[in-house]
């Protein structure tokens, strides 16, 4: 039987209330159709695109599989709806968007918010270099030491998005 | 610029009259289809530059400009997620002396945009639309200018113009607004072919790097995806498609599905089955919790046995010439110092997109008095009006009554999924009566999208004593490219399983045939098609049309995917004249020149030469590993786009992985748009294309597809459909050849093609193992080895 289940969240800094009838249904749906957000995106439901990331407390989630049972109140999500301030586009965004980093650009929100997470994960350890391009490649291809998670672009804008996160990486950390 | 995407919850009803007849406006009418170009050329030919457009039937397609300066094309076409929006845009903005953002498109809706134009596939887009949409905004432009000469008193030589306002001299003095210019006139034109346009050389829009008008909202998150879309009181529908692709109902149980919170109802029509939700975690879960019983139908061809399957005569529904040949093939062999004869094949191949598809349709009880529309869809699709044709059928409503509306969706590289999810939502919301969204899950997308067909070929060539080429000689095995909508709701996955069949096949189009011929001089060349049946034909129909519901495949369904067969033909043909390079001795390179005169071609091989470092030594391999350098050569469909590629590879001798390092291209196009679009275009087309040739493969079993998620994992055993990683993807090299002065040609698609025959001369030059089979994978590699050194 499906047990309903009531968070309070902190979404891109703003505090939201959210009930489902069905505590395992995925954040990814409560961000989208609840909160009517349109960064994170379906794209495979089993956590092996990218195309649905977001960060919870900082921590890269694919939240197709990440059920909103399973957060805590007072959680703090982080959607590529809340990345730009009023005033500008987060560096990641500039970054794309000045590489022309895609082309239907549908994996977007899951190359932003994955490098988002990665860049922010290394500055938390300690580690303020600007990641080579092979680090972001392994990172992205599920490779590196700190992350199983594979990214997936299908028009083939792999290069321009390395080259994008890299440029990005120089202004977060400069 | 933007695109607007007509509010969902009312229909569009503002006609094509009611936006001509308002004052304050200039309207050019053109037309994007060829026929009818033909017969507004010869009305604008009979009645001079500027006429009234008083016949409809020759128009599909408007340049508005309005009171406020901004230019409205009213257009078929659709962005694809590559760039096309952005280079029409460009040369709109060129030959009317307008700024990017004063051009809105509205595009792809059966309502605002009438006319078929088609399908946005093939490349076609701006090598086509491009020139018309040029021509109608000259003549926009040199009826503004006369304008502008009576209203500022000065001739037309005294006046410039720039960013939607014309003035005298640079300075622009006295200038007016396009709006101002027009005031309230109601200006009606027809698109003048003869119309002065703007030399190529005083160019400052076409030809430059404009960045994508659609990124930045699509980085920032504000851009709305068909995905992303709602409508006012919409419900959740998820399908449950057979357990086979033959299968066929027998019953259900609904009674789990009450204990699903939101589930509203099961909607079941023959073989089609849906649960209905009131929110979308409700239908996912309904749709587990469904309980369908299945009776099997008669298995598929096996798939490890398809290069067979496909040469099976039973299979074939004609056989014929692609192009008429050159020479007698027969006795150039028979008469040939040396023959060489190869088989090839590559399997069947998936759309893959990253964002499976979506539906929305609103289908309502009855028709909108003003409108007479009774359903409206979004989607995905590449032809609005092939699916609206498609959906009437599958609705039982006159054509007219259906409004389908395009919305951008994630890359779709081709047919792929689209079209279903629209007659998916479309037959769910005319069983309950309210709108809507079908949002097809991964399973769904890779399970059931039409794919790429697989393909056999063999091909035999003779040489003469001195190692010249004297007979070429191609034949073809292979199922359809041509499964889209086209009016008929015998194509969709919905119309099939309740019960409709898909019209008789035609015959062959050139879909399968894409760059089978050669443009090698070569004395004598033959090329021949075998086209092969998805499903089982019924007797007494010349062997065309399938036997009588429910329709019984042979082979999953399929349709178009990227470059068509011009992916396989050209690993095929390509392949094979470096066989017969090294069957004469001769260097791959020198050999292909041999038998290229037309100096474009010539052009981009010593530019792909120059930046590959032919001539130099090949890359050195690590220890261990074996380094090649192969490459391609092709004119897209035979008499467009020219490329060249060289492609290194290492290969590793005991784990059997091939890893691509290095594409280089070189591409002639003709008149380059812009240039950064293209390259992009380029780019992803070799990225694309070095997965399909290294890893995808769809499996499948008796009865269906197996290979439904993206990697094997502990609910996904078996082998699953893979694309490429980041860490696998090589660097990509592009180099252009602009042709300011020719037409421009598409290049959505021929780089696709040249990709798998460099990377397979590359690998037998690292290793002396010739692969005929794609994708390249590890045990192909180590068999061919093992078979290499006995």
């Amino acid at each position: 039987m499906a047990t309903p289940v009531t968070r309070t969240l902190s979404i891109n800094g703003t505090t939201h209330t959210v009930s489902v009838d069905d505590g395992t249904e995925p954040l990814l749906y409560v961000l989208r159709n609840l909160l009517g957000l349109k960064g994170p995106k379906f794209g495979c439901g089993v956590a092996q695109c990218g195309a649905c990331t977001v960060l919870v407390d900082g921590v890269i989630t694919r939240s197709c599989v990440k059920q909103l049972a399973t957060l805590n109140d007072g959680d703090s999500v982080t959607t590529l709806d809340g990345l730009a301030s009023s005033a500008r586009p987060h560096p990641l965004q500039q970054a794309f968007i000045a590489r022309q980093a895609g082309q239907c650009a549908y994996c977007g929100n899951a190359m932003i918010m994955g490098a988002l997470g990665f860049i922010e994960g290394r500055i938390a350890a300690g580690n303020r270099a600007v990641p080579s391009e092979d680090e972001i490649t392994q990172f992205l291809s599920g490779e590196s030491s700190t992350s199983p998670l594979v990214y997936l672009c299908r028009c083939g804008s792999h290069q321009r998005i390395v080259s994008a996160i890299q440029q990005a990486a120089k202004e977060m950390l400069s | 610029m933007t695109t607007t995407t007509p509010k969902a919850t009312t229909p569009p009803t503002m006609s094509r009259r009611r936006f001509l007849a308002r004052a304050g406006t200039l309207a050019v009418a053109f037309s994007l289809a060829p026929a009818l170009s033909q017969s507004l050329a010869t009305q604008a030919r009979a009645a001079g530059t500027a006429t009234t457009a008083g016949n409809d039937m020759a128009v599909d397609s408007w340049l508005v400009i309005g009171s406020d300066s901004g230019v409205t094309i009213y257009s078929g076409k659709v962005e694809l997620g590559t760039g096309v929006q952005t280079a029409l845009s460009q040369i709109v903005a060129e030959e009317l002396y307008v700024d990017l953002n004063q051009i809105t498109f509205v595009q792809g809706d059966t309502s605002l945009t009438p006319g078929d134009q088609g399908y946005t596939a093939g490349s076609q887009t701006v090598q086509s639309e491009g020139p018309k949409l040029r021509i109608a905004a000259a003549t926009a432009f040199q009826t503004l200018l006369g304008l502008a000469s009576q209203q500022i008193g000065v001739p037309t030589q005294a006046l410039q113009a720039r960013s939607g306002q014309i003035g005298i001299g640079h300075n622009l003095n006295r200038a007016r607004g396009y709006g101002q210019l027009i005031g309230q006139q109601q200006i009606q034109l027809t698109s003048n072919p003869n119309v002065a346009l703007k030399s190529p050389s005083n160019y400052t829009v076409v030809g430059t790097a404009v960045p994508r008008v659609d990124l930045p909202a699509k980085f920032l998150a504000t851009f709305s995806y068909l995905q992303d879309l709602t409508v006012g009181g919409m419900l959740h529908a998820r399908v449950v498609r057979p357990a086979g692709r033959n299968a066929s109902f027998v019953s259900l149980d609904d009674s789990a599905c009450a204990a699903v919170p939101g589930f509203l109802q099961v909607v079941q029509r023959g073989n089609f089955v849906a649960v209905v939700a009131s929110d979308e975690w409700a239908a996912i879960q309904s749709a587990k919790a469904l309980n369908v019983t299945w009776r099997q139908g008669p298995p598929l061809a096996a798939e490890g046995n398809l290069a067979a399957e496909l040469r099976d005569p039973a299979n074939i529904y004609q056989s014929g010439p692609s192009v008429a040949p050159v020479g007698d093939v027969d006795s150039a062999l028979a008469g040939a110092s040396a023959t060489l004869q190869a088989d090839y094949f590559t399997p069947f191949q998936m759309h893959a997109s990253v964002g499976p598809s979506c539906g929305i349709a609103d289908v309502r009880g009855a028709p909108d008095p003003a409108t007479g529309i009774q359903a409206t869809v979004w989607s995905g699709t590449q032809g609005v009006y092939p699916l609206q044709g498609a959906i009437a059928g599958l609705l039982g409503l006159p054509t007219a009554a259906v409004h389908v509306i395009y919305v951008e969706a994630a890359g779709c590289y081709g047919h792929n999924g689209a079209d279903d999810a629209a007659a998916d939502a479309a037959l769910i919301s005319q069983a309950v009566g309210k709108p809507v969204r079908v949002q097809w899950m991964r399973q769904d997308e890779h399970g059931w999208e039409p794919l790429g067909p697989a393909m056999a070929h063999t091909l035999r060539g003779g040489l003469d004593s001195k190692g010249n080429v004297v007979a070429w000689d191609h034949t073809v095995w292979t199922p359809s490219h041509s499964g889209r909508p086209g009016g008929n709701p015998g194509n969709l996955l919905a119309g099939q399983e309740i019960g409709a069949l898909p019209p008789a096949l035609g015959a062959p189009n050139g879909s399968g045939t894409r760059n089978q011929p050669v443009n090698y001089a070569f004395p004598n060349i033959r090329t021949t098609e075998n086209a092969v049946a998805n499903f089982a034909m019924a007797p007494g129909t010349g062997g065309r049309l399938a036997t009588a519901a429910p329709l019984t495949y042979t082979y999953p369904r399929t349709s178009s995917l990227r470059s068509l067969g011009g992916f396989s033909n050209s690993f095929a043909n390509e392949s094979f004249m470096d066989e017969l390079a090294a069957q004469a001795g001769r260097d791959p390179y020198a050999f292909r020149l041999s038998y290229l005169s037309d100096p474009r071609a010539v052009a981009v091989m010593k530019a792909m030469a120059k930046q590959a470092g032919l001539t130099g030594k090949k890359p050195s391999a690590p220890s261990g590993m074996l380094s090649g350098r192969g490459i391609a050569y092709l004119q897209y469909e035979n008499n467009l786009a020219y490329l060249a590629a060289a492609a290194e590879v290492l290969v590793n001798p005991a784990s059997g992985v091939v890893r691509v390092t290095r594409v280089v291209v070189a591409h002639d196009c003709g008149q380059i748009i812009n240039p950064d679009g293209l390259t992009n275009q380029i780019e992803g087309n070799v990225i694309q294309s070095v997965s399909r040739t290294l890893k995808e493969q769809v499996a499948f079993d008796a009865n269906g597809v197996t290979s439904v998620v993206w990697a094997t994992s502990a609910n996904f055993p078996g082998t699953q459909y893979s694309i490429l990683h980041f860490s696998e993807v090589p660097a990509v090299e592009v180099v252009l050849l602009d042709q300011p002065a020719a037409a421009p040609w598409g290049a959505g698609e021929p780089a696709t093609e040249i990709v798998p025959a460099a990377v397979g001369n590359a690998i037998y030059d690292a290793a002396g193992i010739r692969l005929r089979t794609i994708p390249f994978t590890p045990d192909l590699v180590l068999a061919a080895l093992a078979a290499k050194n006995g």
